[in-house]
C-alpha cells in the first residue's frame, strides 16, 4: 500500500514538474544588451540578436532575468524587447501559415522590409532617406546618459529602472 | 489568379470598414466561398486568408517591431521631404541624451531600431513621432522652452505618442488586411514582383494615413491628453519636474500665431491640454531651478 502511495506521489510530482514549464521568449528588436541588474543603467554583461530565444528565470516589474546559449549567458532584458512569439529567421511556406493562423510566429524580414522600402523609394524619389539614416546614425551611450543625468542633478525615481 | 486574390481583398477591406471590424471574418468567409466555387482561389488559398483576415482583426499585434520600425523610416523621410533638419549639431545631440534618458523610462523603452531625435529647421511650432522612436522637433517648438524640464516635456509628450502606438491606430485596417493577405497567400517564398508591388501599395498607403494624420488632421483631443499623461509620467520617473509641460504650453499659448499651421492645425489649443492635464501635476510648484542643468540647456541651446 505504502508503495503504492509513494508511486502517486512521484507521478504527482512528476506532473507538477511537467506543468511549470520553462517561459521562453524571443528577442523582438534589432539589439539586446543584457544587463548585470533591472536597470538601463546596469552593466552590459552581454548583447544578443533579433530572434535570439531565452528562458525566463524570474521577472521584477518590468524586467525579466533570462538566460540563453544552455545557461551560457545570463542577464536582464526589458519585457519590450521581448515577445512570446518565437521569431524565425528564414522562414519556409510552413511556418508563414502557422504565422498566419495562430499567431505565435513572427516572420523576420517579412511583410513591411527593406525591400519594400527599395520600392516605395523608387516611386518617392523626394522622400529624404538619406537623411533619416544619418538620424539613426546617432549614437549615445549609457555611460553618456548616466554623467548627464548626475550633471544635472536629474535624480531618476523608477519606471523603466 | 493573383488578381483575384486582390479584388478579394479590396472587396473585403472595403465592407470590413463598412461594417466595422467584428464582422470581418463573417464577410471575407463569405467571399472566399466565393471565391472557391467559382474557381478564382484554391481552398488551400481560402483557408488561409480567412485565417489571416481573422488574425487582422488584431492588426496592431500583428505590426512587428521590425515592420513598425520600416513604417517610422518611411514616415520620417516624407515629413523631411518638405521640412528640412537643421543643422545644429551640439543641440540635436543635447537631445539624444535627454530624448533617450527620457526613453529609457517610458512603458516602451526598446524599439526596434531604437529613439532617434532631430531638429526641423523651421519657425513654425511643430513636432512629429513616427512610429518605432524617430522625432522630430521645430526650432520653433525649443525657442517655446525656458529649462531643460521643458525641453523633456516635449520630447516626452512624443515618446508617448510612439509608446501608445498612435501613428499605427492612424493605418486604416484595410491596408494591414491588404498586407497580412498577400503575405499568407504567398506563403513564406520569396515575393514575386506583383506581390512585392501589391505590399509596397498598402504600405504607401500605411505611410500616407500616418503622414496625413501627423501634418493635417491630428490625432483627437483623447490621444493627445493621453500623450501628455504619459509625458507627466515620464518625466516624474526620470527626475524631471512635471509642471515644465505646463509652463511650456503657456509659453506655446504666447508665441503661437492665430493662424499657424503646425500645432495649432494639429493639435488641442494650449488652454485646453492645460485643462487636461492640471489634475495630473503636483499640487506644490516643485523643483527649483538647478543652475547646472539650465547652463548646459542655455548652451545646448545657443543658435536654435
Amino acid at each position: 500500500m505504502k508503495r503504492i502511495t509513494l508511486t502517486a506521489l512521484a507521478l504527482a510530482l512528476l506532473a507538477g514538474t511537467a506543468i511549470a514549464k520553462p517561459i521562453t521568449m524571443s528577442l523582438q528588436v534589432r539589439k539586446g544588451d543584457l544587463r548585470s541588474s533591472p536597470s538601463f543603467l546596469g552593466k552590459i554583461v552581454g548583447s544578443t540578436a533579433y530572434g535570439d530565444r531565452f528562458t525566463v528565470e524570474e521577472t521584477r516589474g518590468a524586467w525579466s532575468r533570462v538566460t540563453a546559449k544552455e545557461g551560457a549567458l545570463t542577464g536582464w532584458l526589458h519585457s519590450s524587447a521581448l515577445t512570446k512569439k518565437k521569431v524565425k529567421l528564414k522562414a519556409g511556406e510552413q511556418d508563414a501559415d502557422v504565422a498566419a493562423s495562430s499567431g505565435e510566429l513572427a516572420l523576420a524580414g517579412k511583410g513591411f522590409n527593406s525591400e519594400v522600402e527599395a520600392q516605395f523609394k523608387e516611386q518617392n524619389a523626394a522622400a529624404d532617406f538619406a537623411a533619416v539614416d544619418i538620424i539613426e546614425a546617432i549614437r549615445v551611450t549609457t555611460r553618456e546618459i548616466e554623467k548627464f543625468l548626475k550633471a544635472g542633478s536629474v535624480v531618476p525615481k523608477g519606471g523603466a529602472e | 489568379m493573383k488578381r483575384a486574390i486582390l479584388s478579394l481583398t479590396i472587396t473585403t477591406a472595403l465592407a470590413a470598414l463598412l461594417a466595422g471590424c467584428e464582422t470581418l471574418d463573417v464577410i471575407t468567409q463569405v467571399s472566399t466561398s466565393v471565391g472557391v466555387a467559382t474557381g478564382k482561389i484554391s481552398t488551400q488559398e481560402a483557408d488561409a486568408i480567412n485565417r489571416t483576415a481573422s488574425a487582422a482583426g488584431k492588426a496592431f499585434e500583428q505590426i512587428t517591431p521590425e515592420q513598425e520600425y520600416y513604417i517610422g523610416r518611411a514616415v520620417t523621410a516624407t515629413i523631411l521631404t518638405d521640412n528640412k533638419t537643421a543643422n545644429l549639431k551640439n543641440a540635436t545631440h543635447y537631445l539624444n541624451v535627454l530624448g533617450q534618458a527620457l526613453a529609457m523610462h517610458s512603458d516602451k523603452p526598446e524599439t526596434f531600431g531604437g529613439y532617434h531625435f532631430a531638429i526641423m529647421d523651421t519657425d513654425e511650432i511643430n513636432a512629429f513621432a513616427a512610429p518605432g522612436g524617430l522625432i522630430l522637433v521645430s526650432r520653433g517648438l525649443l525657442r517655446c522652452c525656458r529649462t531643460e524640464d521643458a525641453v523633456a516635456a516635449v520630447l516626452a509628450h512624443e515618446i508617448g505618442h510612439v509608446q501608445l502606438l498612435h501613428g499605427l491606430r492612424a493605418i486604416r485596417k484595410s491596408r494591414l488586411t491588404s498586407a497580412l493577405t498577400i503575405l499568407a497567400a504567398e506563403s513564406a517564398k520569396n515575393l514575386g514582383g506583383e506581390q512585392l508591388t501589391e505590399l509596397t501599395t498598402a504600405f504607401e498607403g500605411s505611410i500616407s494615413d500616418i503622414t496625413g494624420t501627423l501634418v493635417n488632421s491630428g490625432y483627437s483631443r483623447t490621444l493627445e491628453s493621453e500623450a501628455d499623461a504619459a509625458a507627466i509620467t515620464i518625466m516624474q520617473r526620470t527626475g524631471y519636474n512635471p509642471s515644465a509641460l505646463k509652463d511650456m504650453l503657456k509659453q506655446m499659448q504666447a508665441r503661437m500665431p492665430a493662424d499657424d499651421k503646425g500645432f495649432g492645425k494639429t493639435h488641442p489649443s494650449p488652454t485646453d491640454r492645460i485643462a487636461d492635464i492640471t489634475p495630473l501635476l503636483p499640487q506644490a510648484e516643485t523643483g527649483a531651478v538647478v543652475k547646472a542643468r539650465q547652463k548646459r540647456f542655455e548652451k545646448a541651446m545657443k543658435g536654435v
